[in-house]
């Protein structure tokens, strides 16, 4: 690693009608560095990187890039200093190929009028290749996997000559594998003395990757570590500002109440012959990589999706469960898992969305009682520690750990026997993470069953009873509490795995 | 976190919500009111309610196919279809008026069960299910009538659309009451909230056990009987059923409900808004007639509006957001 500081940001500060987003904070980032920018959802860090990338311009502070004062106003003009972004969702044209997408809006030209595609696909190649990329410069955005569309995205950004590259929770939607392709790549891009800012909520991701760490709190500079130098315990420490004493909070029971049973259930080339069962207060842990079917399990099970054949049982009864609405009313629940696409009304506030499931308590034909909406409302609010200035605040503005309780609240309300929780702390902050913690512990602890879901391997083994494992569409593992390790569940999680 | 009650007061909350829109449209009477001194008589005001009724009642249904991410391009044509049916069971067939009402009114829900049915169990768009009803219902009011109007020379049908109760004609009665039950509808039933569920994320509605496919059935089927009431109400003030009746009054509808603040990209949106909406429309057009401005020059006048509104109202959300 070179010693050549390729950025500064000093004393940056920004205020927003009302609200002080960055008080004081400062980053430095030098030639062909990860530097991890660490901090609760609500911190700050996003602020800065707008204020980087030239989305924001700051209230006070400089900007100093390769040693010169200078001034971003606009993407264009961080464009021009060699500052590229890349945002959590990706900003690709889908049905248009990988050389399209790289040069969109600079094509290039022959006889000053035509595309030149033989060019343009040229160059393309010579940059996949420089990676040792496998994908073609022709094929269309929509047939890449989402890791090799964030290879194109990170490409792209490169063929700006970028010389700063800040990437927002870049894996918050890979798979382990793709996870490590990432990262091979960003090893490659401190090669070419890129500095990189990286964003994330992982922790074990920043031990792997990141050479330094800066955390930021309510818009402070907090302080900046190496990472080899530093533990978890003092970077959340250090995020929260309290010692986060009991960050898993479990009492483990001794479950033998059988609530749901399912039997060799098989759903086309997704699903095959799953069987597994759950008792009331207990957590079962579902674990696997992406695209190991278990969310689609739960789909089955919840009425959504159909399946071919197979048996699910509820308290040793065989039922048919037609649709969500049906499985409601058989007492389970499901958080899916992406709450912005599957679960949340955006346009809509805290209490519409917390109270959609449980209108029949307050809604009788054409009257609304108020009082009651707003008395189950501030139940879920209250028992969830969601923080909105009021009720009637849109859902859209709160932070993603709220937004998450938010959900789990709405299904809360509906007072389910089994809460299925699909990647519950999915982009949430460490400390809205302990407290969901404590809210499932405080559910089963009352006999509700809980299935978990996550990718997330310290959160399966340090909050389940047992952890079912999944792979291609099996259940290759039913792991118990003791001795579990997260080389045992990767063991069974990547059984079927080819390539 | 102390105020976590917000101002529950409905009137306070329209106010608040409507706010651009109103002072445009009082401002617009204020200047009609100076220019021209009929606007203010009563007669004048029961004119343009009368006029802005019939938009009203497709409005309303167009309000709630909007903010379900829709939209229904067919109820002019409903308009026509259902007008010549009604007139051609009196004239053609001698039924009595309570059939030929009824007929008229099934016409419309027939379109919009056929709508409802396409866009909730299938794929196809909104867009183009509805072009097609359009083209289908147009068509066949044509058919039905040959081209030519049927003429209905009777009072009691032209009780229906030209009559008064006491001082109020019957068409703002009609209005009144449809507002009242759409309002209910989307502030106070679970319908209303589905509505919103729906338009705002179909994806989250399945996953909470929402019935998508019903809801959308619902708001296609009260969109077509909007369009047949409007279309009886037509027919018996022009004491015929026309096969022209109703031709753009989609895009007048879609007009006052843009104009009242619909998200046309679904999941937001208030009748509240679209009622001020029609209003402006309404009231726009009666001031240039009483200003004695040609109707070529209102078109461009409209237009020119609701460009202008739907720019403001655009700039007040996007500070919003930042």
């Amino acid at each position: 690693m070179s010693e050549k500081i390729l950025l500064e940001m000093n004393h940056i500060r920004k205020e927003f009608p009302g609200v002080l987003a960055l008080k004081d904070v400062s980053l430095q980032v030098q030639a062909g560095e990860v530097h991890a920018l660490l901090g609760e959802n609500g911190a700050g860090k996003s602020t800065l990187i707008k204020i980087l990338g030239g989305i924001y311009s700051s209230d006070a502070g400089e900007i100093v890039i390769d040693g010169s004062v200078v001034t971003i106003n606009s993407v264009q003009d961080a464009q021009k200093f060699g500052i590229s972004v890349i945002h959590q969702e990706l900003v690709l044209v889908p049905h248009m190929t990988v050389a399209e997408n790289i040069y969109l809006g600079r094509e290039p030209l022959k006889a000053g009028r035509f595309v030149d595609f033989k060019k343009m696909n040229d160059d393309a190649k010579h940059l996949l290749d420089s990676f040792e990329l496998d994908i073609r410069p022709n094929e269309e955005i929509s047939e890449l996997t989402i890791a090799q569309q964030q290879m194109v995205e990170i490409i792209k950004a490169l063929s700006f000559h970028a010389k700063i590259l800040v990437m927002d929770e870049p894996t918050s939607s890979l798979s382990e594998k793709d996870v490590d392709f990432l990262f091979e790549n960003i090893r490659k891009l401190k090669k070419a003395q890129v500095g990189i800012i990286y964003i994330s909520h992982r922790m074990s991701e920043l031990k792997q990757i990141a050479d330094k760490i800066t955390v930021i709190r309510d818009g402070e500079y907090i302080g900046t570590r190496q990472t080899h130098a530093t533990t978890n315990d003092e970077l959340i420490t250090m995020m929260v500002g309290r010692q986060l004493t009991n960050y898993y909070t479990r009492t483990f029971g001794n479950p033998t109440t059988k609530v749901l049973e399912v039997k060799h259930l098989n759903a086309g080339k997704l699903l095959k012959d799953i069987s597994f069962h759950l008792f009331s207060g207990e957590i079962l842990g579902f674990a696997g990589l992406v695209g190991a079917g278990r969310s689609e399990v739960m789909k089955c099970i919840f009425g959504i999706d159909a399946f071919e054949s197979g048996e699910i049982l509820i308290n040793g009864e065989p039922v048919v469960v037609k649709n969500p609405d049906d499985a409601m009313k058989r007492g389970i629940a499901l958080v899916p898992e992406s709450r912005k696409r599957e679960a949340l009304f955006m346009d809509q506030s805290v209490t519409y969305n917390i109270t959609i499931k449980a209108l029949g308590e307050f809604i009788h034909g054409i009257h609304v009682d108020n009082a009651r909406e707003t008395e189950i409302t501030k139940e879920y609010v209250d028992m969830m520690e969601i923080k909105t200035p009021t009720y009637k605040q849109v859902v859209g503005n709160l932070s993603g750990g709220n937004q998450q309780k938010v959900v789990i609240g709405r299904w809360l309300a509906t007072k389910p026997k089994i809460l299925i929780l699909d990647e519950p702390t999915r982009g949430v902050d460490v400390g809205a993470k302990a407290e969901i913690y404590s809210i499932m512990n405080e559910l089963v602890k009352n006999g509700v069953a809980i299935i978990m879901i996550s990718s997330e391997l310290p959160e399966v083994i340090n909050m389940s009873d047992r952890v079912v494992v999944m792979s291609n569409g099996k259940i290759t593992g039913c792991l118990s509490r003791e001795g579990l390790t997260q080389e045992k569940i990767m063991h069974h999680a990547t059984q079927f795995v080819t390539t | 976190m102390k105020k976590l009650q917000a101002k529950n007061n409905p009137l306070y909350n329209f106010g608040r919500e409507n706010f651009g829109i109103l002072i445009g449209l009082l401002l617009l009477c204020v200047i009609l009111t100076i220019f021209s001194p009929v606007f203010l008589s009563k007669n004048n005001i029961l004119n343009v309610l009368r006029q802005v009724a019939t938009n009203l009642y497709i409005a309303c249904a167009m309000t709630m196919v909007i903010i379900l991410g829709g939209i229904d391009l067919s109820v002019g044509s409903t308009i026509a279809l259902s007008g010549v049916v009604t007139g051609g069971m009196i004239a053609f067939d001698g039924h009595s008026l309570v059939v030929a009402v009824i007929a008229g009114l099934l016409v419309g829900v027939a379109v919009g069960a056929f709508n409802g049915f396409l866009i909730s169990k299938t794929t196809i768009p909104p867009f183009i299910v509805t072009l097609s009803t359009m083209n289908i219902a147009r068509g066949a009011s044509y058919v039905y009538t040959g081209g030519q109007p049927i003429r209905v020379m009777s009072d009691s049908f032209n009780f229906i659309g030209s009559g008064y109760v006491g001082e109020i004609p019957m068409p703002i009665i009609y209005l009144v009451i449809i507002v009242i039950i759409s309002v209910l509808i989307m502030s106070k039933s679970r319908l209303g909230r589905h509505i919103y569920a729906v338009g705002g994320n179909p994806t989250a509605a399945r996953f909470s056990g929402i019935n998508n496919s019903r809801v959308l059935f619902f708001a296609y089927l009260f969109s077509g009987l909007m369009a047949a009431i409007a279309g009886v109400v037509l027919a018996s003030r022009m004491f015929s059923g026309q096969p022209t009746a109703g031709q753009g009054a989609e895009m007048d509808a879609i007009a006052a409900v843009v104009l009242g603040g619909t998200s046309m990209s679904g999941g937001v949106g208030k009748i509240g808004g679209t009622v001020i909406g029609a209003l402006i429309i309404g009231v726009l057009s009666n001031g240039l007639n009483l200003l004695g401005i040609n109707s070529f020059w209102q078109y461009i006048v409209k237009g020119v509006v609701i460009l202008i509104a739907v720019y403001v109202d655009f700039l007040k959300k996007g500070k919003k957001s930042n």
